[in-house]
């Protein structure tokens, strides 16, 4: 058993997960119809490659861009481009942005492509290429392209690949069935991500809880017959899979605030993505499926789902029996970090690990805020060492000067002080507008002096044309002056 | 199907702090009950005086304020207040001091300063602070515990002595009273007897002074309870507890004639009431961890420091209200360091 260690605060949450923790994967059917967000994160639009009418094939890209943070997207059923048009897309803010709509035809005919008969003998960089083009992404929910977290740069050293099995919030239980279904897949992943990184050294975390996962791992690594990978139980303690957390509670290491992992020599990746990235190199497979935990007691058969991307939530609850009467709110994510949906006829996304249709008894409906009480429970929740009570104030006093003082920034958005917080404010959403109030100043005062220097700039045109009109008009009239005074001495002289 | 969207956490809230202040309520019974086998039932009829007079004064500050009524009081945080200052006070003590003390301590010490959470003094303290020095007749006037008393008082007495401020025919007032056994410490030493000597006198019990040593483990139990539920934190009872002990200890040990010994001071007057229920009032208390054992280290020490040298025989008023005042102070230069950030 290797060491751990331990972050400051996190909470012991109800886990929930006994819901759909012990059931086998279902493989959901195949949709009516497709739904593709364009908007794959803040500020990276893709530019659809495909037209209305058009047919395409499984596994065939239907969007792209040139943004770094960009990576393609493919069809994940065959069928037609019906449309690109504004639909409601998963996101916090609730608003519709454009899509790509296919209807399926149900033969789910696919692209053949190539698969690569031994990794081991691929330069990292085509590696890198290869799952790039295969559309993957981080798969725990932050969605971040896998190509480019697999290229640190020149400059830092990397020892260790950390798998990301630790599924802290309550509810969700897609990586823990993905590791108990298909270790070997997840274990193959992880070989390729260590020799696409060049490191010696992994380890895949499981929360403690998740013994049939570690016992399927442990002998998937054994068959493996490589030794530089291993597998660790850590404790269930919120949010112990947040990436810093979590190389902290494996490494002892602590990533410097505004820094990444790489700074330490570590790469997080979750174990989804490592499927993926097995799928993607040795079969040839782009992303166009994941596990989803459909879940709550808003909805009758909670389980795991292997679902199309793009499929669109209603239908997964439709398989799932629909929902019960009791159902409330419709959280894509988890309980914690997880945004409410406003309508359930949304797409499912490469970053969706959960939909959680929760009951009212389940969630926080109605809140009585009461003013701070100074209690420090925050405090000592926080999982970064904040002072959330100061931040509140502050935040609230709309002071984002002091914000910036007490770290703000490095606040993960966690939840867990608002829910010690027996005065029940809802502290995360002031913490929320006053990160966006800080960016958008940040963004005015740029533009400001983007403003301010071309107004120098001109200024600064305007007094050198002055100079050289003067300048100029001062020769003239010296040249004039000259003239004259040799026209008075030729007259003098005549 | 359409949804109502809400920001995350989505999780419902573990805590409140109606629950909070009612386990705090509920923390309190032993104690309670013990004043009340001991000193009698003026005890209860003081509790019930200053939670009406509390809750009046909340309810009519709220309306004053345009604040909701009704939402608030649940909060049960006057009542605590009340109840705080209510076990603080002589046990005979007229109505009219536990009514004006817990007016005092809602309308000035709290709302003036903007209500719950905006205090910067714990309220009941400073109720009772300015009770001690507008009325210091009827403040140190407390009544013997009820074994040592040759006076048997019915309910009918008690209502009489507290609303009419009459004692039965036959009783005089000298015969009910009974200096506290800190007070007593104070003045025989002061003629000249030593510590020993003075413990072997009969108000004495087998810790500190009779009936009171109960007292105090009645609000100890309830402490212990509070902090089993993880409604305290254990820094600053714990703190207090080591700052009083570790004086007396010392004192003691140079001169065990002149300074009591540290149990009798752990057990005597508002020790254990002030270590586990008012210098842990978390609106005027220290927030960080680190913070808080300083801050009860300091109360604990204060308290020592005003028993044994100040002019009053109890301190736990004094002691709580200076330590309020440096609470900021202790905040600020105890921050923890943010994960991933260099010290
Ligand atoms: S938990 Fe809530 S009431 Fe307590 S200090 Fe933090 S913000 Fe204030
Ligand atoms: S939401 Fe931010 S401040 Fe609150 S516990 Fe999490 S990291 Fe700390």
């Amino acid at each position: 058993m290797l060491k751990t260690w331990r972050f400051h605060g996190g909470l012991r949450l109800p886990a929930h997960k006994h819901l759909s923790a012990h059931r086998p994967i279902v493989n959901a059917e195949l949709p009516k119809q497709l739904i593709y967000p364009l908007q794959q994160r803040p500020g990276v639009q893709l530019k659809p490659t495909v037209v209305p009418g058009e047919t395409v094939l499984r596994g065939q890209i239907i969007a792209d861009s040139d943004h770094f943070l960009a990576t393609p997207l493919h069809a994940a059923s065959s069928g037609t481009v019906k449309a690109i048009e504004d639909r409601i897309i998963p996101h916090p803010s609730g608003l519709s942005d454009q899509c790509i709509i296919i209807d399926t035809d149900g033969r789910d005919e696919a692209l053949t492509s190539e698969r690569v008969a031994d990794y081991r003998l691929e330069p990292a960089s085509s590696l890198r290429t290869k799952i790039r083009q295969a559309g993957i992404v981080g798969l725990g929910g932050a969605a971040f392209p896998t190509s480019i977290k697999l290229n640190p740069g020149p400059q830092r050293h990397i020892d260790t690949l950390i798998l990301n099995g630790a599924e802290c919030e309550p509810y969700i239980t897609c990586d823990n069935v993905l590791m108990q279904a298909e270790p070997d897949v997840v274990v193959q992943g992880a070989l390729i991500l260590m020799h696409a990184l060049q490191v010696g050294n992994g380890i895949i975390a499981v929360e403690d809880h998740m013994t049939e996962a570690f016992q399927a791992l442990s002998s998937a690594i054994e068959q493996s017959k490589d030794l530089r990978l291993t597998v660790i139980k850590i404790p269930a303690l919120y949010p112990t899979g947040g990436e810093k957390q979590l190389i902290r509670v494996v490494t002892g290491k602590e990533t410097p605030s505004g820094g990444i992992p790489a700074d330490v020599g570590v790469i997080c990746q979750n174990v989804g993505t490592a499927a993926a990235v097995y799928n993607a190199i040795c079969r040839g497979l782009p992303l166009t499926e994941r596990v989803v935990t459909v879940t709550g007691q808003g909805v009758k058969q909670q389980q795991n789902m292997r679902a199309r991307i793009g499929t669109p939530i209603s239908d997964l609850i439709k398989q799932c029996g629909g929902y019960q009467d009791t159902v409330e709110r419709l959280i894509m994510g988890g309980p914690m970090m997880g945004f409410a949906l406003p309508e359930d006829d949304i797409p499912i996304i490469k970053a969706t690990n959960c939909i959680l249709a929760a009951a009212g008894s389940e969630v926080a409906t109605s809140k009585e805020t009461r003013p701070c009480i100074r209690c420090g429970d925050c405090a000592k929740a926080c999982p970064v060492d904040l002072l959330p009570q100061q931040l509140y104030w502050h935040s609230r006093a709309g002071n984002l000067e002091k914000c910036k003082d007490f770290s703000l920034f490095d606040c993960i958005e966690c939840g867990c002080c608002e829910v010690v917080c027996p005065s029940q404010i809802p502290l995360v959403q002031y913490y929320r507008a006053a990160k966006s109030k800080t960016i958008a100043k940040a963004k005015e005062a740029e533009k400001a002096a983007i403003a301010k220097r071309r107004h120098d700039f001109l200024l600064e045109r305007k007094a050198r044309e002055q100079a050289e009109r003067a300048e100029r008009s001062r020769r003239k009239k010296e040249a004039l002056a000259k003239l004259k005074a040799a026209e008075t001495a030729t007259e003098g002289a005549e | 199907m359409k949804f109502s969207t809400v920001m995350s956490p989505h999780l419902q809230p573990v805590n409140s702090v109606d629950r909070v202040m009612l386990q705090v309520l509920l923390a309190l019974i032993p104690g309670i009950a013990a004043m009340t086998w001991f000193f009698g039932i003026g005890v209860l009829i003081n509790i019930a005086l200053a939670v009406i007079a509390a809750l009046l004064a909340e309810a009519s500050i709220l309306g004053l304020r345009g604040r909701p009524i009704s939402a608030t009081l649940k909060d049960l945080s006057a009542v605590v207040t009340a109840v705080l200052l209510a076990i603080s006070l002589p046990v005979i003590a007229p109505w009219w001091i536990t009514v004006v003390g817990s007016l005092f301590a809602i309308v000035i010490a709290k709302h003036l300063y903007g209500g719950l959470g905006y205090n910067p003094f714990n309220p009941a303290m400073v109720g009772y602070v300015f009770l001690l020095v507008s009325f210091p007749m009827q403040m140190t006037a407390w009544l013997a515990p009820v074994e040592l008393s040759s006076v048997a008082l019915t309910e009918i007495d008690w209502l009489k002595l507290i609303f009419l401020e009459q004692l039965p025919d036959s009783v005089n007032f000298d015969a009910v009273t009974m200096a506290t056994p800190l007070d007593s410490v104070r003045t025989q030493l002061g003629l000249g007897r030593s510590v020993p000597e003075i413990q072997t006198d009969s108000a004495f019990g087998f810790i500190a002074g009779k009936g009171w040593e109960w007292v105090a483990g009645g609000y100890l139990l309830g402490g212990l309870w509070l902090l089993w539920r993880k409604i305290i934190g254990w820094q600053i009872p714990i703190g207090l507890l080591l700052g009083l002990g570790l004086f007396a200890s010392i004192c003691y040990a140079i001169d065990s004639n002149q300074f009591a010994l540290p149990s009798f001071h752990l057990l005597a007057g508002a020790t254990m009431l002030g270590a586990f229920f008012i210098a842990t009032d978390p609106v005027t208390a220290a927030t960080s961890v680190n913070g808080r054992i300083i801050y009860g280290l300091l109360i604990g020490s204060l308290v020592y420091i005003i028993r044994v040298w100040g002019g009053y025989p109890d301190a736990m008023a004094f002691a709580v209200l200076l330590g309020n005042l440096t609470a900021p102070a202790i905040d600020y230069f105890t921050q923890p360091r943010v994960f991933g950030q260099k010290t």
